[in-house]
């Protein structure tokens, strides 16, 4: 390269700029490996036995039967994930719908005082579920809703709302509104410009939202464990502290139920990233 | 959702920056107004009924004593509040919270913020993009899953870490990491950061994204090495992230509760509880809600405070942009 000749002293910053590059390199492996490597060591451990388990825990397991697994799978993960995937997408097409609903009319529709309509949304990303816990089981064993799946799905759409239409309104103010007026020229009605121009342009932060609704949902613990009761109602989370409860001592078969309960969400993070990388990166703001 | 953290920092990280936008022009007609109320209309009454009205009954069930299966109460005024104050595990369980809140920000915020410099320093998109979904693979799993993990990580017959000390030599200080009183909540917390600096480090990479290429390529040209590009521009035109994810990550901390319920339920002899653990050992477990309810208000007050913070920084923020 042109560089080393025109100045000797080019060589050593290279050799230095070199070092540094290695010593990247070695760091972010070495943190990849330190993030990584338990995730391994709890799939390998649900193939072992429990005096495998017990012996070296950096050893391989000594054949990959996935009898472990089997019974995680039916001693209880089959319901847990059944559970939880009615309770996510419940939630999800709720807080989605009525999250776009909100938006909208918060950004587009003739509302008078919006700005404090959105004070009062967005107020509710600051109050947390935690405070609001012990009256809630009140509340919800007055209506009569504790212990079933809608007090998680109405819990999940009613404290996910704030967050979810804080996105979607920011992607609506950024639509141009020559489409509104367009649509009311051609005497459209709010609810037609609504339904059939507005919404379709947002199918992109819908799908990041639903994203983020589903790493939420299905990952959620607190109100999943005071709100149900019956093993049969129990989600994932949940479901997996009482797998360690009832199983304390084969640990083989915990690991294989954690195995089984992470893989799902990692796959669809991976399968997703696109869209939830856009969600976050909507929501820091453009 | 603010309980599992991870989740609350883009949602947190959100709020200030609202506040930014302006309202769309209002043309109004009183009836077509008052029509335009429906579309807000269901998430007004789920928020104010499920999420607003609660922080009010909070305060009133923490001032009543009350059973939850006789359902006998008695007014008790500030009681709860009294006995908090001579609870020696609420002081633990708030040094606790401080403890997560200002470990989390070192290695949360100010680490995530040099990784996600390092990694969108790196020349290939494709390596990029590997090593911040790398990261962040821990934050998609669920904290029960991943405190269940380190629960047996943590365990001197079967764990990782006894054995992986053992192997370097450094044997004498295995222990039993979550069953001793003062190296539990440091285990928890230290699982914490494993799980959480990723999604932060995305956070800070997408903020630096956002920064114009051009202020680099202009700063390269006048001959700015990679040690005053990172101050001299990463820095100040991610501050206002880094801002937000200071308080935010304080709120955080102080809700803390899903991974010190799996891994220690707030033992060994309460040395590990958080504040949300003791409202739940307090309220659910000895089914004493009003004094759990006091537990509860002192988080309110204190993400409360937080959450003002937050929106002050912003506005101040705002005022200099």
């Amino acid at each position: 390269m042109s560089v080393t000749l025109q100045s000797p002293e080019r060589e050593p910053v290279d050799f230095v700029q070199m070092l540094a590059k290695v010593c990247l390199v070695t760091f972010l492996v070495s943190l990849g490996v330190i993030v990584i490597y338990p995730l391994i060591w709890m799939a390998l451990n649900g193939f072992k036995s429990n005096s495998e388990i017990f012996g070296n825990p950096f050893a391989l397991p000594t054949s990959f039967t996935i009898g472990n697994y089997i019974s995680a799978w039916n001693q209880g993960i089959r319901n847990y994930i059944a559970t939880s995937i009615i309770v996510t997408l419940g939630s999800a097409i709720c807080t989605v719908l009525v999250s776009a609903w909100t938006a909208y009319g918060l950004t587009r529709s003739s509302l008078p005082g919006k700005p404090y309509f959105v004070g009062i949304v967005l107020g509710g990303l600051m109050l947390s579920p935690t405070v609001a816990v012990i009256p809630l089981v009140r509340m919800m064993q007055d209506l009569g809703l504790y212990n079933t799946y809608w007090a998680l799905i109405i819990l999940y759409t009613a404290f996910r709302i704030p967050f979810t239409t804080f996105l979607i309104r920011a992607y609506m103010l950024g639509l141009p509104r020559d489409l509104d007026e367009a649509a009311i020229m051609d005497g459209a009605t709010e609810g037609q410009i609504f339904w059939k121009v507005i919404l379709p342009l947002c199918k992109p932060i819908l799908v990041s939202c639903v994203i983020l609704h589903v790493l939420f949902a299905w990952n959620e613990y607190l109100f999943a464990m005071i709100f149900t009761s019956g093993a049969d109602l129990q989600t994932l989370p949940v479901g997996l502290t009482s797998i360690m409860a009832k199983h304390g001592t084969n640990y083989a078969i915990v690991f294989a139920a954690m195995t089984l309960s992470a893989l799902p969400i990692v796959i669809v993070f991976f399968a997703a990233q696109r869209f939830f990388i856009r969600g976050l990166a909507e929501g820091i703001g453009k | 959702m603010t309980v599992v953290k991870h989740d609350y920092k883009g949602e947190a990280a959100a709020i200030g920056f609202t506040l930014q936008r302006k309202a769309g022009n209002d043309q109004t007609s009183p009836l077509s107004g008052l029509l335009s109320f429906r579309w807000v209309l269901v998430a007004f009454v789920l928020i104010l009924w499920f999420v607003y009205y609660p922080i009010i009954d909070n305060f009133i069930v923490s001032t009543k004593n009350q059973d939850i299966f006789t359902g006998e109460t008695a007014f008790v005024g500030l009681d709860n509040y009294r006995r908090l104050q001579s609870d020696p595990i609420v002081w633990t369980a708030i040094l606790n919270n401080t403890l997560y809140a200002v470990i989390s920000i070192v290695f949360q915020v100010f680490g995530a913020f040099v990784l996600a410099a390092l990694i969108e320093g790196l020349d290939n998109e494709r390596w990029r993009r590997f090593w911040r979904a790398v990261y962040f693979i821990p934050s998609a799993i669920s904290i029960t899953v991943t405190g269940l993990l380190f629960y047996f990580i943590y365990q001197p017959d079967i764990g990782l870490l006894d054995s992986f000390l053992t192997q370097i030599g450094l044997g004498n200080w295995s222990r039993a990491w979550l069953g001793e009183e003062h190296t539990a909540i440091y285990a928890i917390i230290a699982m914490s950061q494993w799980q959480g600096f990723g999604y932060s480090t995305l956070l800070f990479g997408i903020a630096i994204q956002k920064i114009p290429r051009e202020l680099y390529d202009a700063a390269i040209m006048d001959g700015a090495g990679t040690w005053r590009r990172l101050w001299n521009i990463t820095m100040p035109l991610t501050r206002e992230m880094t801002g937000l994810m200071v308080i935010v990550t304080i709120t955080g901390a102080f809700q803390v509760f899903n991974e010190v319920m799996v891994m220690t339920a707030g033992g060994p002899n309460n040395s590990s509880q958080v504040l949300g653990t003791w409202l739940y050992q307090q309220g659910f477990i000895e089914n004493d809600f009003g004094y759990g309810a006091a537990v509860a208000t002192v988080i309110f007050v204190i993400t409360l405070l937080t959450g003002f913070a937050q929106l002050w920084y912003t506005r101040k923020r705002r005022v200099h942009l």
